[in-house]
C-alpha cells in the first residue's frame, strides 16, 4: 500500500511521517500546490506549522489546492490521518468534529504521554487492544480539543473518541481527556500526539507504529 | 552642541584614529553611505579588533576537521562521507533589550550560518545566563528568551536538544543568550562563501529589507549596556520563522540542484558584511544596485538598505545562465528573489542607486584593514565581583544541604524550560535532555548495514568558575564538555566557542580574556580537539559592572553504535556504584559556597589534564563496550548532587559508603559537595567496573538499591533521603520561580 504525506510551506514533521509510513508500506510526499493525489491508498496530514500558524492554526492550509482533493478522497471513504497540525487542518476543513484551542498553560509543551485506546475495531487502531496504553510524545501549543456540549455528547455517544490521555497526562486541558477523535464515518482520524515519533526503539517507544500498521491492515483488507 | 555629539563617526562607534585611517584608505573623506558601512565592518562584532590577535593561539587543525574558522560554520568528518557543520553565536545585547525577538533571531541567525554551508540543520542547543530569579527582570528575561527560542526552533522544525542555564547576579542587566546549531551534509558538498567569476549575478533572496536592526552590530553589540537601552529597541531585529523555514528549504534545494556558485547568509551588518565578505574571500569586487533591493517600506536611504539587519535573507552568486532556474526555485518556495548586482574584477565594493555611484570602497579596506588592538591585561588587585547573598542558614548540615542544592536555581530540574522545546522532530533524538550528560543524535544507517552510528553534543561553560580563575575555569569548561561526551560513549571531534566577556579595553577584562583564551588553547591541545569556529561577544557590562567571564564551549563527538549510547540514571537494582577519575573536590567557588554567601576564591586548584583525559577515554570505551549501565560526570553540587541525579534519573535508590570523610564538619561537606574537574559516578556489573579499575583511578562505593539515597558516614551515622523528597526539591526549584 502507499501513503501520501502532505507538505505545506511550514510543515515540519512530514519526513518523520514518511519514515513511519515506510515501516509498513510505501510513502510519497504530496505538494500543497498540486491537486493530484497520485493514486495513494491513505493520506497523512503531518505536523508542523503550516503557513507559520498565521491567522489561526490550520486555517490557511485548509484552503490549499491539495486539500480539495483530500476532502473529496475523505468523502469517498479514503483513510485520512491528521497528526498535530494535521489534526488542526482537518478540523478547520470540517472533516473532524471540534476545534483545537491553546493549551491551558498557553505554552508549548513537549512531553512523552500515555494514551488509552478506547476502541480497537477501527481503521486506525485495529493493531491495538481496547484499553491498551500507548506511550507517544506530544508537542504543541494549540492542542486543547474542544467541542460545544451537544456536539461533544454526540461524539462520545458515537464512540468517536479513539484515544484518550491516561489519568494525569492531559496537559493541554482537552475536553474529556480527548487525545484523538474520528469522524462519524470512521475513515478520518486526528490526534495531537505524534505517533510518527514513536516508531523506532533507538529514539523512544514503538507504540506509535501501531496506528500506521492499523491503516495498512485496513487498506490491505479492502483492496 | 559639543563636538562629540556632532562628529558622525563617533556617533557610529569609530575612534578618531580609525576615521583618519579610513580617509587614508579611500584617499578622501567617506560619504554617509561609506561611513555607515565602515563603522559596521570595523566594529568589534564584525572585525574582532580586540580579540583577533588572541584567537590565533587556538588550535584549528585536527584529524576530523573539514572546514575551520572563517566560513559561516565549521565542519567535522563523521564518517561514511558525511560532515557535521556547527557553530555557536551570541545574541546577548539584543536579548537584554528585547528578550523574545533577541533570542528568536539568535536561533534564526545561527541556523542560517549552518544552512549557508549547505548543511541541513538537525539540532539547536542554547546556553543562557540571567541574574538571580528573585528579580522580576530576570524572570521576565528568562521567560521571554526561552519563549523566543522555542517559537523559532519549534516552528522551523529543528529540534532543540540541549543547553545550559545559570543564574548569577553579574548577569542581571546583561543576560547571555548563546545559540548553537548543527547541520548535516555530504562532506564533498559543503559550500563556501567566496564570490567567484566576474560577470556572475548576485541574487538576494528571502524576506524584504526594512528598517529593523539598523546599526545592531555597532551600536548594540559593540558597546556597553547603559541607561536609555529601551531606546535601542529599534536596533533589535524581528524574526519570522515561517519565512526562514521557506528560506531554508529553498536554499537547500538550490544547493542540491547545484545552481549556486556560493552562498552567504545576511547577519550582523546585513548586506554590507555579507557582500564584502563574499568579495574578500574571492579576491574580487561587487557592484550592488540598492534600488533593486525589494523593500518593506518606501523611502529607505541607500545606507539604510546596505546596513539593515532584517532577518531571513540570503545572498548568492549565480552563473548568468542559471539565474532563471534559481528564480524559479525561489518562486516555488514563495521566496522573493532579485538580481541586485554582479561580481566584478575591480576589487571594489560599489553601491549604485538610480545609476549613480553612491559608495565606492576597496573591499580589502572594509574587510581586512580594520586596526587590530593589543590588549593591556592586568590582573585585578582586588575582587571585582560582589559576594553573593547568603541563602542558606549559617549552620545548615549535610542532611539539609542536599535538597537545598537540588532546589537551587543552578542545579534544579531544567524540565520547565526544555519542555518548551521540540526535541524530537527529524527523528534522530536517541538521548533527550535529562536522559544523559550529552544529547545523542542518530546518523544515517551505514551502507554495510552495521551498527547505527550517532553524534553527541554538549554545550558548557561556568562563568562562576572562570571568574575564580580565568585560566583553569576555562580548562574546566572544555574538560566538562568532553566528560559529557565520554558519558554517552562519544569521542570529541571538534569544538566551537563563544567568548562572552566585558569591555576588553579595561585591563582586568583584558586579563580575563587573555587567560581564558590561553586556557582554552591548552585544553584543546591536551585533548587534541580543534576549534572549528566561534564567536566573540565583548562589552557585556553595564553601570553595575561586568558579567562573569563566560567562555561557552560547544563540543561535537561521534559514537559508533547508537544502541549503546550511555545514560546518566541508575538502571538495575544490585549494580555496583563507583567513583572514577582524578577528582579532588574543593568547596571554594562551588555552588554550595554560593548558597553560603562566600566570596569567589582567587584561583582554582591545579588540574591534571592528562589524567582527566585518560579517565574520560576509559569511561568512553567502557560505555562503548556496553559494560556500564550509567555514567554521569560530577559537576555543580559535587558528588552528592551527582548521586542524587543518578538516582532520580533512573528512579532507583542507592547505598553509598562515605566512611573516612568524617561524620560532620567542613571535611564532610567538602567530600559531598566540593567541585572540580575529572570525576564520574558510574554504575554497572561489578566485574566490568573492576576491569576499569585496572586502567584508571576507581573506587567501589556502593550499590543501586531501594528507593532512598543512603550515605554511610561511619559505623553509626548515616544520611538518608527518600527519593520522593529529593525529586520534589529538584523539580520545584525552577518551576516555582517561573510558574
Amino acid at each position: 500500500m502507499r501513503f501520501g504525506v502532505l507538505r505545506f510551506p511550514g510543515t515540519c514533521d512530514e519526513v518523520d511521517a514518511q519514515l513511519a509510513c515506510e515501516r509498513v508500506g510505501e510513502a510519497t510526499i504530496l505538494w500543497h500546490g498540486d491537486t493530484d493525489l497520485q493514486g495513494v491508498d491513505a493520506i497523512v496530514v503531518p505536523g508542523g506549522f503550516s503557513y507559520g500558524d498565521y491567522l489561526r492554526v490550520g486555517a490557511i492550509a485548509r484552503f490549499a489546492p491539495i486539500m480539495e482533493s483530500v476532502i473529496r478522497f475523505a468523502r469517498e471513504g479514503g483513510p485520512v490521518l491528521g497528526i498535530c497540525n494535521g489534526f488542526q487542518v482537518l478540523c478547520e476543513a470540517g472533516l473532524l468534529p471540534g476545534a483545537l484551542l491553546p493549551n491551558k498553560t498557553l505554552r508549548f509543551v513537549c512531553r512523552q504521554v500515555d494514551l488509552v485506546v478506547e476502541h480497537a475495531d477501527t481503521v486506525f487502531t485495529n493493531a491495538c487492544a481496547e484499553g491498551e496504553r500507548l506511550s507517544i510524545p506530544a508537542k504543541h501549543t494549540t492542542g486543547c480539543w474542544y467541542a460545544p456540549r451537544e456536539l461533544y455528547e454526540q461524539v462520545e455517544a458515537n464512540g468517536q473518541v479513539l484515544l484518550r490521555y491516561a489519568p494525569g497526562e492531559n496537559f493541554n486541558g482537552s475536553l474529556g481527556d480527548v487525545a484523538g477523535v474520528r469522524n462519524e464515518a470512521g475513515n478520518v482520524f486526528g490526534l495531537m500526539p505524534h505517533p510518527e515519533h514513536a516508531v523506532d526503539p533507538l529514539t523512544g517507544s514503538v507504540d506509535g507504529l501501531k496506528l500506521f500498521q492499523s491503516i495498512a491492515n485496513h487498506v490491505g483488507a479492502h483492496v | 552642541m559639543s563636538e562629540t555629539a556632532t562628529a558622525p563617526h563617533r556617533a557610529l562607534g569609530l575612534t578618531d584614529a580609525e576615521y583618519e585611517l579610513i580617509v587614508d584608505k579611500l584617499g578622501r573623506e567617506p560619504n554617509a553611505v561609506e561611513l555607515s558601512m565602515f563603522s559596521l565592518m570595523w566594529s568589534e562584532h564584525c572585525a574582532y579588533k580586540h580579540s583577533k590577535k588572541l584567537l590565533g593561539q587556538l588550535p584549528t587543525e585536527g584529524p576530523y576537521l573539514l572546514m575551520g574558522p572563517g566560513e559561516n560554520a565549521g565542519a567535522v568528518d563523521v564518517g561514511d562521507g558525511l560532515a557535521i557543520a556547527f557553530k555557536v553565536e551570541s545574541h546577548n545585547h539584543p536579548s537584554a533589550v528585547e528578550p523574545f525577538q533577541g533570542a528568536a533571531t539568535g536561533v534564526g541567525g545561527i541556523l542560517r550560518d549552518v544552512f549557508a554551508v549547505g548543511a541541513r540543520p538537525i539540532a539547536v542547543l542554547d546556553s543562557l545566563r540571567f541574574g538571580e530569579l528573585d528579580s522580576a527582570r530576570s524572570r521576565y528575561l528568562l521567560e521571554h528568551a526561552v519563549g523566543g527560542i522555542g517559537h523559532y526552533g519549534n516552528s522551523i522544525g529543528v529540534p532543540t536538544i540541549g543547553g545550559e542555564l545559570y543564574f548569577e547576579g553579574p548577569y542581571e542587566q546583561n543576560c547571555l543568550v548563546n545559540a548553537m546549531a548543527l547541520g548535516i551534509a555530504e562532506a564533498d558538498r559543503l559550500t563556501r562563501s567566496a564570490a567567484t567569476g566576474p560577470g556572475n549575478a548576485l541574487i538576494l533572496f528571502g524576506a524584504l529589507t526594512g528598517r529593523d536592526g539598523i546599526g545592531g552590530a555597532s551600536v548594540l553589540a559593540s558597546a556597553e549596556l547603559g541607561e536609555g537601552d529601551a531606546d535601542k529597541r529599534p536596533t533589535v531585529q524581528i524574526g519570522d520563522p515561517f519565512a526562514e523555514k521557506k528560506l531554508m528549504e529553498c536554499s537547500l534545494e538550490l544547493l542540491d540542484r547545484e545552481l549556486l556558485v556560493s552562498l552567504q547568509d545576511l547577519g550582523a551588518a546585513g548586506l554590507t558584511s555579507s557582500s564584502s565578505e563574499m568579495a574578500s574571500k574571492g579576491g574580487l569586487g561587487l557592484d550592488i544596485h540598492v534600488d533593486r533591493v525589494p523593500l518593506r517600506e518606501p523611502g529607505m536611504e541607500p545606507f539604510e538598505i546596505m546596513v539593515s539587519e532584517s532577518q531571513e535573507r540570503m545572498l548568492c552568486v549565480v552563473e548568468p545562465a542559471r539565474v532563471d532556474e534559481v528564480l524559479a526555485v525561489c518562486a516555488k518556495w514563495e521566496t522573493t528573489a532579485t538580481v541586485i548586482g554582479e561580481v566584478t574584477d575591480s576589487g571594489r565594493l560599489r553601491v549604485l542607486s538610480g545609476g549613480d555611484v553612491v559608495g565606492d570602497m576597496p573591499v580589502e579596506a572594509l574587510v581586512d584593514d580594520c586596526p587590530l588592538y593589543d590588549l593591556a591585561p592586568e590582573k585585578p588587585s582586588a575582587p571585582i565581583y560582589p559576594t553573593p547573598a547568603r541563602t542558606l542558614p549559617p549552620d545548615t548540615g549535610a542532611r539539609a544541604i542536599l535538597p537545598a542544592l537540588l532546589g537551587s536555581w543552578n542545579v534544579a530540574d531544567r524540565r520547565p524550560v526544555f519542555e518548551q522545546y521540540d526535541c524530537l522532530v527529524q527523528s534522530r533524538t536517541v538521548r533527550r535532555p535529562d536522559d544523559a550528560d550529552a544529547a545523542v543524535l542518530l546518523l544515517p544507517a551505514p551502507a554495510d548495514g552495521g551498527a547505527r552510528p550517532a553524534i553527541a553534543v554538549s554545550i558548557d561553560g561556568s562563568g562562576r568558575r572562570v571568574a575564580c580563575d580565568p585560566y583553569r575555569g576555562t580548562v574546566e569548561a572544555v574538560l566538562e564538555c568532553a566528560a559529557n561526551l565520554a558519558c554517552v560513549g562519544a569521542e570529541p571531534l571538534g569544538l566551537t566557542n563563544c567568548l562572552n566577556f566585558g569591555n576588553p579595553e579595561k585591563p582586568h577584562i583584558a586579563w580575563q580574556l587573555s587567560e581564558s583564551v590561553r586556557g582554552m588553547a591548552d585544553a584543546c591541545r591536551a585533548l587534541d580537539v580543534p576549534v572549528v569556529g566561534g564567536n566573540v561577544s565583548l562589552y557585556n557590562e553595564g553601570p553595575e559592572g561586568p558579567i562573569y567571564p563566560t567562555p561557552v564551549v560547544g563540543m561535537v563527538g561521534r559514537l559508533p553504535d547508537a544502541a549503546r549510547a550511555g545514560r546518566l540514571g541508575f538502571a538495575v537494582e544490585g549494580d555496583a556504584i563507583a567513583f572514577a577519575g582524578p577528582f579532588a573536590p574543593a568547596l571554594p567557588g562551588s555552588e554550595l559556597a554560593k548558597l553560603r554567601g562566600e566570596p569567589l576564591p582567587d584561583g582554582l586548584p591545579e588540574i591534571d589534564v592528562a589524567s582527566v583525559r585518560k579517565a574520560q577515554e576509559a569511561v568512553r570505551d567502557a560505555v562503548r563496550r556496553g559494560e556500564l549501565r550509567s555514567a554521569h560526570d560530577v559537576a555543580e553540587g559535587g558528588l552528592a548532587v551527582a548521586l542524587a541525579e543518578c538516582c532520580l534519573g533512573g528512579d532507583h535508590g542507592a547505598r553509598v559508603d562515605f566512611r573516612g570523610a568524617g561524620s560532620e564538619g567542613e571535611r564532610l561537606l567538602e567530600t559531598l559537595f566540593g567541585e572540580g574537574a575529572g570525576g564520574f559516578v558510574l554504575s554497572g556489573p561489578r566485574p566490568a567496573l573492576a576491569a576499569l579499575a585496572r586502567e584508571i583511578q576507581l573506587t567501589f562505593v556502593g550499590e543501586v538499591t531501594g528507593s532512598d539515597l543512603v550515605l554511610t558516614l561511619d559505623d553509626e551515622a548515616t544520611l538518608s533521603w527518600p527519593l520522593a523528597e529529593l525529586r520534589e526539591a529538584r523539580s520545584r526549584g525552577l518551576a516555582d520561580a517561573i510558574g
